[in-house]
């Protein structure tokens, strides 16, 4: 198994292979999005108790739950490339920061505006908010730190070990709920068996999730590739490449 | 005692066992603390002067202040630690001697370990000494000292733990100052949150053993991890 | 459908400024994340060009500047032989 991965862990191979996948992934991604996001908008019925604002769900759960995903994989990566020393599972973790920092960042903002109306204010310490927020220092502290070194190999390196440092801070935000009993409702989608949402909200939902995805992997891609070029500006291919992207 | 006498002490190939080399380098770093005096006094005085700048701040109510004081003795505990990190790893690092302890033939664990303890008595001991007082100004209830105390304890060498880490990876960098901050605080507030809470519920005579039981497993293990977090993180700084 | 008119879509059953306003930011950051993305994969490859195009006319200035100097050391070894003869 070992051996058939082995050649993507060329940087070459790489670059190319994602450079053919980012136009599938981008097609996939909007065209999930644009049904999962009409049929939230459109057709979806009103939430009995929330009215139409139910329909900020569609996007601040999956962004909600997505930045916790990208952080999660940022640090298998982070782990991959302290233990393995893979230089390509560093360039993804230095990739997926700022995209992760978009993301809690829109959770933020659409549970502030979902919030506004049910709670009567913007914001509201609660613990999955304050985690949430928590999680975007923490983002944003990644960068910094990516960004306060010269040298992009080191810098991955430093981030590596923050990024690990700061996952212990994932269970944190997992059993808030459960270790603070305030304000915010229970989880909506809870079990997979039996979800509290009728089948009309599910679907939009899982659509719109599944689309969330795709697209942050198409992001990932493209920042991907610029890390790979970045890291390998001294490499012969790199240069035909963008001598022949140039002209 | 030179610290240089002692770096090339440690590195001398006659073994010294752990709890000597763990001794060695406690001893080291009290020794060079005491020489300059600042480093011990100025953050105890931030410490003391934000406490004071809140009263001001807010008004001298007793009933609020004895409300917020908790969360402003806490919140001062930290930026004071935070002010004193930058001496535990950088002038070690700019004369070298810092090298010299990665190259030694002792575990780097145990040589971080030392370190931050140093740091902690330091730093966190003297906290823990003047926090009462400033708590009788902030008019704190008067069931609150014993968790006062005891989160303190419990608490800080946490703050000195997490924040080698911070520490450790931007020594490397001119202006890591600013850079530790926003690495290092949101790491603190856990901490922060049950701290605040069990002397909050210690003032409403209610048991908070449940608050303390999770500030000190986060303890224990802050104690176990981060020595490797902070010497991986060294190598890389110092490569 | 759930809305009878477009002013009903927009109106969001009152909750119109929410649903808006966070569907907005959204669409505004992702798209600002995609744009700067792009950009500065563009602007990688540029870099890596300009830096490559500098190396080769400083390494062709060098062979240039090499070729004369064994050109001109010829001719001048060349000069005294030419005064003999």
């Amino acid at each position: 198994m070992w051996k058939w991965l082995h050649p993507y862990a060329k940087p070459e191979t790489t670059y190319h292979l994602t450079g053919r996948l980012i136009p599938w992934f981008s097609y996939l991604s909007i065209i999930l999005l644009t049904i999962g996001l009409v049929w939230a908008l459109l057709f979806s019925p009103a939430d009995y108790q929330q009215g139409d604002s139910f329909r900020i769900f569609y996007i601040h759960v999956p962004s909600a739950t997505l930045s916790m995903g990208i952080y999660v994989g940022m640090a298998i990566a982070a782990l991959c490339s302290i233990v393995w020393q893979l230089k390509l599972a560093d360039a993804s973790a230095a990739a997926m920061a700022p995209i992760g920092a978009v993301f809690t960042f829109i959770s933020l903002v659409t549970g502030a505006a979902w919030g506004k109306p049910m709670w009567g204010t913007w914001w509201i310490w609660d613990a999955r908010l304050t985690s949430q927020l928590i999680l975007l220092f923490l983002f944003l502290g990644v960068i910094a730190l990516h960004n306060a070194f010269e040298d992009k190999v080191m810098a991955g390196k430093a981030a590596g070990i923050l990024t690990l440092v700061g996952v212990i801070n994932i269970p944190i935000i997992k059993y808030s709920v459960e270790w603070w009993n305030t304000l915010h409702q229970g989880a909506t989608v809870s079990k997979m068996g039996k979800p509290s949402m009728t089948l009309d909200m599910l679907w939009p939902f899982i659509f719109s999730y599944m689309g969330f995805i795709f697209l942050i992997v198409v992001i990932t891609c493209i920042r991907f590739r610029t890390e790979i070029l970045a890291r390998n500006g001294m490499r012969q291919w790199v240069r035909d490449l963008a001598v022949k992207g140039e002209s | 005692m030179s610290d240089t006498a002692i770096t090339s002490q440690l590195n001398q190939p006659i073994a010294l066992s752990y709890r000597s080399a763990f001794m060695l380098i406690l001893k080291r770093d009290v020794t060079l603390a005491f020489r300059h005096k600042d480093d011990i006094i100025n953050p105890i005085l931030f410490f003391i002067i934000v406490i004071t700048l809140f009263p001001l701040g807010i008004g001298p109510e007793a009933n609020t202040l004895s409300r917020i004081a908790p969360g402003i003795i806490w919140v001062a505990a930290l930026l004071s630690t935070l002010l004193s990190l930058d001496r535990l790893f950088k002038s070690d690092y700019n004369d070298g001697s810092l090298e010299q302890m990665l190259l030694s033939p002792h575990p780097i664990f145990i040589l971080v370990l030392a370190k931050i303890v140093a740091h902690w008595l330091l730093t966190g001991l003297p906290l823990i000494f003047i926090a009462p007082l400033l708590a009788v100004l902030l008019h704190l209830n008067e069931n609150s000292y014993g968790a006062l105390m005891i989160t303190l304890l419990l608490g800080t060498p946490i703050l000195s733990l997490i924040g080698a880490i911070g520490v450790a990876l931007t020594v490397g960098i001119k202006k890591g100052g600013v850079l530790l901050s926003l690495l290092v605080l949101p790491l603190y507030i856990p901490v922060l949150i049950f701290a605040t809470s069990a002397i909050d519920t210690a003032a409403m005579n209610l048991p908070f053993t449940g608050q303390l039981a999770i500030i000190a497993a986060l303890f224990f293990s802050t104690l176990t991890l981060a020595p490797f977090a902070v010497s991986s993180a060294l190598k890389v700084s110092t490569n | 459908m759930q809305f009878d008119s477009i002013n009903a879509f927009f109106a969001m059953g009152g909750y119109g400024f929410y649903v808006w306003l966070s569907y907005g930011v959204s669409a505004l950051m992702i798209a600002l994340l995609i744009f700067m993305s792009c950009r500065s994969h563009k602007k990688t490859k540029e870099q890596i060009a300009k830096r490559y195009h500098r190396e080769n006319k400083l390494r062709e200035a060098a062979k240039k500047q090499a070729e004369q100097q064994t050109q001109s050391q010829a001719e001048l070894l060349e000069e005294p032989h030419e005064s003999t003869s």
